[in-house]
């Protein structure tokens, strides 16, 4: 019966008892962790013994770390008879021992003694530990991608990002033929995605915190741990990053330490201040919400909470209707240690470094040039309170002198423009007559580069809803309704409003209009980066959508010199074109001030998403209708590094230069349609090849030629036969002729 | 391109049908009633009037001599054009979807709906042609019940005895009505019902829409697909353009929704696309409710569409569309 028993001893060696065993495997008590060896006691001999454990389990029971008497053990030194300084305590676990070891490491005994309490795991680990030093392996230096590759492609194209369904992609845009995917992952982020301020990183929000992305292969850089993180905010030279989350900071136990996670001290903020170099967490701070606002209302945050100054070196946060606090960069104290208290401030707004303000600054740092840069500069405003009337403030920091300020009366609310330069200031406030019925608007514009910072007024009768800046300007423009509807929305409500268009008359140093433009329904100013160019678009609209496009300067040629206005006042404001993009959520211009994009957000509602791109004069070069498309972003370049006289040049040479783009066009262009009517022509081959072969099987199939095939045919004989009859009359008249 | 609004119909069109010499345009309609209009200046030449119920379907035959018609009211008629006269009238137990002749006008298939405990059915007659037109028979030179989803459109193929189906799955399939088998299929040729049917002139091609946004271009032997059109929009019909490389999709909203949307936003628009390189060439505003169905005159010269809105419009190519090369100098095989 061998063959029996041999096929019975396989049957065993098959069964698999691994996951019998393993249920049944006898735990051993393998935690040492309890144990912790407590150094630093004094020399005793054994006589002493009982009288110093009594001495040392009272000091731990006084600290809240009870310790029996039993679980302490004395090693002695059989030698000397004596204890050699230092105790083993066994604690009833190890998270006992950890607050043990927290609360009673360095604790004096006596005026000679001082505790140190180690782990005995970790003394175990220590003395086993090689004596022998070894050099460290140098790591080999790795070459960090440029993260600024972008603005080196030979094209000059632009970026942008698309976030659609799960899927974010990076898109080039350039002439038609050079718009292609850059990169595109799914589920890159889990909110939205975000550009810093000069386009070097792709933030991507997740539910443990921030990453950005950047370099030509868009590997992850710097992770921010935010939990729950909701907002983001990049500081303007993209230094530091400011996020939020609604909910409240909390450090779970275990949770890993270090200068990049949060610390107990951490929680229950909101707020949390990064280095994006380091990744290193600066500061936390809690969210506030405006005061005064009934706990029913949803309270509304501000965002950003925290208002950078132009250079990166001070953030301002402003404490509503208390004071507001200036902290330090990059040890985020505060500045002065105190704050700037002002009762009732409602908002503060830095004034931004304008080209000149930053080269000054560098020139002055190179130490070329003895002439201080211009102080950094708030705006702030507060309401009107009891007898006091509000007040706007025009604030130098650090000195923190007062440099104006402007009384202001009968006021329900201010907004604060700067134009980006920081010349001028604009405050948009709405007063309210006397009855406090109706709303009317009034600017304040203050001319900040000017002596004793003079506050210019234009009065306006309706309420402004949208007010801008031109870039690098002196126009702004702003929204004006007088709709009654204003004020009460409601579903298919779209505002008639009208636009209107202000300039810095030179001479006189006032705000003039240019020009108005009455009853149209568009919403948002969207003024070109560079200026002169102007969007006018209504957006969020269910029946409207229309976009308009402007040049405010058309009778100027592209060389660069803004003349005195010889012509008319106003006359170079020009129509070029108008545009329609349904259901349109959002515009926004392309660095260039050359295309505008303009997309129906999928977070909006599910109308016809999808976005497209314009240029300047509205001509829509494409549009993508996209199912759940989200976002659009166009990728900020950092500002040039052409001096003025270079640019100057630029322009003063750009007829040579356009010449060289226009032959590059005209060779790329033939490039491409022959590569296009090559992948024609195959799929016409294609195409007519299978035809052929089907006509072939029908002659087949029928036995006979194809009968439709032969009407045609006579068609063009017949054609033939018209143009014989014309060539016969021409022979008539040549003879008639001789 | 200045369109002729043919206003005849008081409900919405189901089929419209050009004559093989173009010359003649056959419109049915839910009212009841088919029209026929002449093409060149939307004049209207008569009537069909007989059914009692929607007429959901016609055909005509390469002599426009008879013009075969399928109604909700059970019937499908056998109409002599020319005089307007009903020759013959076929009764079964459900409506009729889809009439059509074959390519030798000897005969004619029908697809009846499933309802009421009937399952849809696909049936062919044989079309005496001798006399006047009257004596026809009865019966169905053969009757057969497809399994799974339920055909919703059909035609001859060039090849005898097989028979195109489109059916409300997505399924296009080849069926030997001899037998009543079914030879090749493609499930998934739509995602959803298909709509429209229509041949090339030949018959070795078609072009089928579908709800699902799309048209294609199926091989008729192998029923490959050829070309695929996407739309943003549920299609109702598709019809190949003649002479020229393109193809015309109508469609829209469904007519439920209708009253809901702007009309933009109903995308009711007539839409060109080439046929080789699937893109779109162009647009051609009109209908202020979806197209239900879209025709083009064998001759190549214009075409028409009815929409939901009771209206058929008929389109006269220009000078312009017939010189326009916007693709340059290509030949392309009809």
């Amino acid at each position: 019966m061998a063959p029996n028993v041999i096929a019975h001893d396989d049957l065993e060696d098959d069964i698999d008892y691994s996951d019998i065993e393993a249920k049944y495997q006898v735990e051993y008590d393998e935690g040492l962790d309890n144990v912790v060896v407590v150094d630093g006691v004094p020399v005793i001999d054994e006589s002493k013994a009982e009288k110093l454990l009594a001495r040392v389990a009272k000091e731990f029971s006084k600290k809240g770390a009870p310790v029996k008497v039993d679980n302490m053990i004395i090693p002695w030194d059989e030698k000397t008879g004596k204890s050699r300084g230092f105790i083993v305590v066994e604690f009833k676990s190890p998270e006992d021992a950890a607050y043990a070891i927290g609360v009673m490491h360095g604790h004096p005994f006596d005026s000679k003694h001082r505790f140190s309490l180690n782990r005995f795991t970790d003394i175990e680990r220590y003395a086993n530990l090689d004596e022998t030093y070894v050099e460290p392996e140098p790591e080999p230096y790795v070459q960090k991608e440029h993260l600024r590759s972008w603005l080196a492609d030979p094209q000059g194209r632009d970026q942008y990002a698309t976030y659609r369904g799960d899927e974010v992609e990076i898109h080039w845009h350039g002439k038609p033929s050079q718009c292609e995917v850059a990169h595109n992952r799914l589920n890159w982020t889990d909110l939205y995605v975000s550009w810093s301020p000069l386009g070097t990183y792709l933030a991507s929000l997740h539910r443990p915190g921030v990453r950005l992305w950047g370099g030509a292969s868009w590997s992850g850089l710097q992770r921010f741990a935010h939990p729950l993180v909701r907002l983001l905010d990049f500081s303007p030279n993209e230094n530091y990053l400011v996020t939020w989350s609604h909910d409240p900071i909390v450090v779970p136990e275990g949770a890993q330490q270090g200068p990049q996670f949060f610390s107990p001290e951490d929680e229950g903020n909101n707020i949390a201040v990064w280095d994006i170099k380091t990744g290193n967490l600066l500061r936390t701070f809690p969210s506030v919400y405006p005061e005064g606002e009934d706990a029913s209302k949803k309270q509304q945050l501000q965002w950003p909470a925290l208002k950078w100054s132009p250079d990166d070196k001070y953030v301002a946060r402003v404490t509503p209707g208390q004071q507001i606090s200036v902290y330090e960069l990059p040890s985020m104290g505060l500045v002065d240690k105190k704050s700037i208290k002002i009762e009732g401030v409602i908002d503060v707004e830095w004034c931004p470094l304008g080209d000149k303000d930053k080269e000054e600054e560098a020139k002055f740092a190179a130490g070329k040039s003895n002439k201080k840069p211009r102080e950094n500069m708030l705006a702030y405003w507060t309401p009107e309170v009891a007898n006091q009337p509000a007040r706007v403030t025009l604030l130098q920091f650090p000195s923190r002198t007062i440099l104006r300020q402007k009384n202001l009366f009968n006021v329900s609310e201010c907004k604060l423009y700067w134009q980006n330069q920081g010349d001028f200031l604009c405050v948009k406030v709405d007063r309210h007559t006397k009855t406090k019925k109706s709303i009317f608007c009034n600017l304040e514009i203050f001319m900040v580069r000017e002596k004793d910072y003079p506050v210019e007024v234009v009065e306006l009768k309706d309420t402004v809803t949208d007010f801008s800046w031109e870039p690098k300007g002196e126009r702004f423009a702003i929204v004006s309704t007088s709709d009654p509807n204003f004020g009460n929305p409601g579903p298919g409500i779209t505002l008639k409003t009208d636009v209107s268009f202000y300039a810095l008359e030179r001479g006189k140093g006032d705000f003039k209009l240019l020009r108005s433009l009455p009853n149209r329904t568009s919403n948002t100013i969207r003024w070109s980066p560079k200026g002169r160019h102007v969007v006018l678009a209504t957006v969020g609209s269910t029946t409207k959508s229309e976009l308009e496009f402007w040049d405010l300067d058309f009778h100027h040629d592209d060389t660069g010199k803004r003349e005195a206005h010889k012509d008319e006042w106003g006359s170079g404001i020009q129509h070029l074109g108008t545009g329609d993009h349904y259901a349109v959520t959002d515009a926004e211009w392309d660095p260039s001030g050359r295309y505008l994009a303009t997309s129906a957000s999928a977070w909006r509602h599910t109308i016809e998403n999808g976005y497209a791109i314009w240029d300047f004069r509205g001509q829509e070069l494409e549009k993508h209708i996209l199912d759940r498309f989200k976002q659009f972003l166009w990728r900020p370049r950092p500002r040039t590094l052409l001096t003025k006289e270079q640019q100057r040049h630029i322009r003063r040479n750009l007829k040579e230069y356009s010449r060289q783009f226009d032959e590059e066009d005209a060779a790329e262009e033939s490039n491409i349609s022959a590569e296009l009517i090559a992948q024609r022509k195959r799929l016409v081959d294609e195409w007519n090849a299978w035809r052929l072969h089907c006509k072939e099987e029908l002659g087949t199939e029928r036995g006979v030629v194809k009968k439709l095939k032969e009407p045609q045919e006579e068609e063009e004989e017949k054609e033939e036969i018209e143009v014989w009859i014309d060539e016969v009359i021409e022979q008539i008249e040549e003879e008639l002729l001789e | 391109m200045r369109p002729i609004l043919l206003q005849g119909h008081e409900r919405s069109l189901t089929q419209i049908k050009f004559n093989a010499e173009g010359d003649l345009l056959f419109s049915a309609s839910k009212d009841s009633v088919i029209n026929v209009w002449y093409t060149h200046n939307g004049e209207r030449l008569g009537t069909y009037e007989d059914h009692n119920g929607a007429v959901w379907t016609i055909d005509v035959d390469s002599q426009s001599r008879f013009l075969v018609s399928g109604s909700a009211d059970n019937t499908m008629r056998l109409w002599s054009v020319q005089t307007g006269k009903c020759l013959y009238s076929w009764e079964f137990p459900t409506a009729v979807k889809r009439v059509a002749f074959s390519d030798d006008d000897e005969q004619v298939v029908c697809i009846t709906e499933q309802r009421m405990g009937h399952q849809g059915a696909i049936r062919v007659f044989k079309i005496n042609r001798e006399g006047d037109g009257t004596d026809q028979s009865e019966e169905p030179i053969s009757f057969f019940n497809p399994i799974g989803s339920k055909a919703v459109v059909c035609a001859f193929s060039y090849v005898p005895n097989l028979i195109i189906t489109g059916h409300e799955s997505g399924k296009v399939a080849l069926f030997d009505y001899k037998t009543g088998e079914e030879v090749l299929n493609n499930e998934r040729a739509h995602m959803d019902v298909v709509t429209d049917l229509q041949l090339s002139p030949d018959r070795t091609y078609f072009i089928t829409s579908s709800k699902d946004k799309t048209a294609r271009i199926h091989d008729t032997r192998t029923l490959m697909v050829i070309k695929t059109f996407s739309t943003e929009t549920p299609l109702n019909s598709a019809a190949l353009a003649i002479g020229k490389p393109y193809v015309l999709l109508g469609g829209g909203q469904d007519a439920m929704s209708v009253t809901t949307t702007s009309l933009r936003q109903g995308k009711f628009e007539t839409r060109f696309w080439h046929k080789i390189f699937e893109e779109e060439v162009g647009r051609v505003k009109g209908h202020f409710g979806p197209v239900n169905t879209i025709a083009v005159s064998p001759k190549g010269d214009c075409y028409a569409s009815g929409g939901e809105d009771g209206f058929v419009r008929v389109h006269h190519f220009d000078e312009s569309y017939f010189r326009a090369k916007p693709y340059g100098d290509i030949e392309v095989e009809q």
